[in-house]
């Protein structure tokens, strides 16, 4: 129970806060708590499976693959498949943070889990479907094709600035941090 | 609709993992549910704090700050606000439709979009947890800047 506390500390916090918002002005707290209680729902709804999956891939998929198909020197290939894999996930970005804790820690290098990543916030492919449907497509495709060569460009960048004792700290710490544990 | 697709493919692929293997199945829902739970705390205070930014912030407001002739002054505006708040893709980008139809530029408005998708200030408590400060900082920062040219290119293309 305390340690239950604990861990939404900073939860409880800021539900209190809103709480007082509430008092002081009636209108925008409930509209802020009705809000937050509709993302909750949806996200309820959006989330499981990627956390089904990314269970799957650290009972089934073994090390030895994932460094073959995204470690270092995994080229072309790596890289489309970080593409792909962040592009055919759903949920918001924070959710991706656990997935690549998991590929660090399976051997997948670091500049391919930065275009996961990048790839997992602009090219998500609901996304992009709902977004030529409401901005219209000149803008999609412009954001698009501009969009994924910027991401594996930020992505190489971050890996050359971080260097290696940056990195191998990262790892560690992925190891340390196992979501899944 | 989309959500339906990968929720397919996960029943298909845990029906394939059950029939192979049942206690490995066991084991990888509880890592899922594990890394579910771990990340919770964190997923609630961030769906808060959008909640009253949300609340705060109407379309109008923001169409006024962010109009066509904003120029570049609107797009860092836009690029500011997109970097702060952290809205779902099915909420920005009718509102994105709806704040461009209520007068606001397409440069601003590709920049709003492309931060809102990217920057995460919100969320970098957490990113920090995984990341470390120094690559959470820098990445950031990187899509922050990157984020003006999409914004330009966005704004010559279909503006």
């Amino acid at each position: 129970m305390v340690n239950l506390i604990k861990r939404y500390r900073s939860f409880l916090v800021v539900l209190v806060c809103v709480g007082l918002l509430t008092v002081f002005n009636r209108g925008i707290g409930i509209k802020a708590l009705s809000i937050s209680a509709r993302s909750f729902v949806e996200m309820l709804f959006i989330i499981p499976p990627v956390f089904v999956l990314l269970g799957l891939l650290d009972v089934w998929v073994p090390r030895e693959s994932m460094i073959r198909y995204m470690g270092e020197g995994s080229g072309l290939k790596g890289v489309l498949l970080s593409l792909f894999i962040g592009s055919a996930a759903a949920g918001p970005l924070y959710a991706a943070f656990p997935v690549s804790a998991v590929f660090m820690k399976k051997g997948v290098s670091f500049s391919n889990v930065m275009i996961f990543i990048g790839a997992w916030s602009t090219t998500k492919i609901p996304m992009v479907l709902f977004e030529f449907e409401s901005l219209g497509s000149a803008f999609a495709l412009t954001r698009l094709l501009v969009d994924i060569p910027g991401i594996i460009i930020i992505a190489l960048l971050l890996s050359k600035m971080g260097g290696k004792e940056e990195i191998k700290q990262i790892y560690d710490n992925a190891e340390k941090i196992d979501p899944c544990s | 609709m989309d959500s339906y697709l990968l929720y397919g493919i996960t029943i298909v692929l845990l029906l394939l993992s059950f029939f192979k293997d049942r206690k490995k199945t066991s084991m990888a829902l509880k890592k899922g549910w594990k890394a579910f739970d771990n990340i919770l705390p964190e997923f609630l205070v961030v769906i808060l704090f959008v909640g009253v930014m949300l609340a705060v912030l109407d379309p109008q407001t923001i169409s006024k700050l962010i109009g066509k002739n904003s120029g570049w002054v609107g797009v860092i505006l836009a690029a500011t606000v997109g970097s702060i708040t952290l809205i779902p893709g099915f909420v920005a980008f009718p509102t994105a439709a709806l704040l461009l139809q209520a007068g606001a530029g397409y440069m601003q408005i590709g920049a709003f979009i492309s931060t809102l998708m990217m920057v995460g200030v919100v969320t970098i408590p957490v990113e920090i947890k995984y990341f470390g400060r120094k690559m959470t900082l820098l990445r950031n920062f990187m899509a922050f800047l990157f984020s003006f040219f999409v914004a330009y290119v966005i704004g010559k293309v279909a503006g």
